[in-house]
């Protein structure tokens, strides 16, 4: 993979901006950009959607389809996440096998979504031991202009929160092309989503740049839910090689704090409307 | 050869496929969206919609070519990839290329060649990346559609456009822009699929590929309608090119 080449001017340049708390696109250090969702990508998936945040762009599939359970867990459906950071989306990206960006970004979503909860595994049971629904969440990069992990997870949410069951016809033992009313079964409470922290210069900021997810020092994603009106952290990465120090990790978990307060209501709206 | 109207009618009746399904004329093309300038960090974008069948292609580069042993000291390289996203379809498409990937991006590469001329762009490449989000048959030739127009969109210098359109027969009854109910028809003769690009001002034949049953008289006929439909799709791809419109991301 190529790197991002940033000339040491414009990287001197965003940090000196950041030390005074602003940024390039007028964005406070810890503003999000704007969210903008679209239904309808593809209608024989259970929900295709289009999620914009800025200049970054995916369109994020769920589809369902029938397998044997896991023996381990005989009466549990089973999850995948995938993600493919195509080089349609940057110059960055090569083509063939996913990457390493693409490899943790799926595994840090999948996770997220699995550990916290939110889908209802059990439900997802047929007949016990013998078929059990699985659930496919497909991450395709359209533009990369920043932050494409928290974007990424959030179009994963809004899309499961937005997919139809299809039919199954239990006699032919086969998935009808048709779609029933009913969605996914899903934990409303248990929902979390994922917030990522850059440390660029000696500043903390939210919902990077492509140029400053380039010059950024470290990341540290973390996914946050509710706990009666309270934010409960149910996963956390830390990226990029740099170690984080006290005074920075209190920051962020202060931001993480007030984030979720802001964020979450918005969230929730986009998953399950208002 | 080019078989009057009443002879076409004939044949249409003769057959067993006497009315298409969603109650297009014999020789029309599906509703169309053409846009360009849809994904902002390339070099050149568009995007191309008949009916169900949807085609992104993103274009890149020239940029230095590596491995350097793959350049080519005369000219710059074109190479293209086309892959059908996950959703797209009823049965999940696992990410990541297939044989069938493989090939079309292949044809698809050859298409785009006759028509681009990168001889100003000695060991350089210019890569196309075609990307299908929905689809009801026809996607390479949308994808073809797109990526004309992506080239267009990125500056790279183009002897002619290249417009692609899917022929079909179903029974013994011929049809421009197949989609996936009629390509799946089995009735009668069953089911032809000849998808073909043609070039803009030669009306030269960029791509071509056929499966089914049909005989030569019937190919010519076929092609015939596929180049006029072409002239259709030829006048929305330049409309969008002219104006920039794929709306949001051309500030």
């Amino acid at each position: 993979m190529s790197k991002f080449i940033m000339p040491n001017l414009q990287r001197d340049k965003i940090e000196a901006y950041l030390a005074e708390g602003k940024r390039f696109d007028g964005r406070k250090a810890e503003d999000y950009r704007e969210i903008i969702v679209e239904d309808g990508v593809s209608p024989s998936a259970a929900s295709a959607i289009r999620v914009k945040v800025g200049k970054t762009e995916v369109l994020v599939g769920v589809h369902l389809g029938v397998t044997t359970p896991y023996p381990d867990s005989p009466d549990a459906g089973t999850f995948m996440t995938s993600a493919e950071l195509h080089p349609m989306a940057s110059q960055q990206f090569d083509i063939g096998r996913p990457g390493i960006t693409a490899i943790e970004l799926a595994r840090v979503i999948d996770r997220g979504i699995r550990e916290s909860g939110f889908i209802d595994f059990e439900k997802l049971c047929i007949e016990k031991g013998e078929k059990v629904w699985q659930v496919f969440v497909d991450i395709v990069a359209i533009n990369d202009d920043g932050n494409l992990l928290d974007v990424a997870g959030l179009a994963a949410l809004i899309a499961l929160g937005r997919a139809k069951m299809p039919v199954y016809n239990a006699e032919e033992g086969k998935v009808e092309h048709d779609f029933s009313d009913e969605g996914i079964p899903l934990s409303k409470e248990a929902m979390s989503f994922n917030m990522t922290f850059h440390k660029v210069g000696e500043t903390i900021v939210a919902d990077v740049s492509k140029e400053e997810e380039a010059i950024s020092k470290l990341r540290l994603s973390i996914a946050v839910g509710d706990n009666g009106g309270e934010p409960r952290i149910t996963a956390m990465q830390k990226g990029k090689p740099g170690a984080i120090n006290s005074k920075d990790m209190e920051t962020i978990l202060n931001l993480v704090e007030s984030k979720w307060k802001e964020m979450f209501p918005k969230v929730k709206e986009l998953v399950w409307g208002k | 050869m080019y078989l009057p109207r009443k002879a076409k009618n004939k044949m249409a009746v003769e057959g067993l496929y006497k009315k298409r399904i969603d109650g297009r004329k014999f020789d029309e093309v599906r509703p169309m969206i053409a846009k360009v300038g849809v994904v902002p960090s390339a070099d050149g974008s568009a995007s191309f919609e008949t009916g169900g069948t949807k085609a992104m292609a993103v274009v890149r580069g020239p940029r230095t070519l590596h491995p350097q042993h793959m350049q080519n000291a005369q000219k710059g390289v074109l190479r293209v990839s086309y892959g059908m996203m996950p959703f797209s379809v009823w049965d999940r498409i696992r990410p990541g290329p297939s044989r069938r990937s493989e090939e079309i991006s292949k044809v698809c590469e050859w298409a785009l060649s006759s028509v681009v001329d990168l001889s100003g762009f000695p060991n350089t490449v210019v890569d196309v990346f075609i990307q299908v989000p929905k689809a009801d048959a026809g996607t390479r030739v949308a994808g073809l559609n797109a990526a004309a127009m992506a080239l267009a969109h990125a500056g790279i210098p183009m002897k002619e456009m290249l417009t692609a359109i899917a022929v079909g027969k179903a029974d013994k009854t011929l049809l421009v822009d197949v989609d996936k109910a009629e390509e799946d028809f089995h009735d009668g003769e069953g089911a032809t699929d000849i998808p073909l690009a043609v070039t803009s001002r030669g009306k030269e034949v960029a791509l071509l590929q056929l499966d089914g049953k049909i005989s030569p008289s019937e190919l010519k006929e076929a092609i015939e309608m596929g180049k006029k439909a072409c002239d259709d799709i030829l006048k929305v791809q330049m409309e969008a090119l002219k104006n920039l419109n794929g709306g949001e991301d051309n500030e």
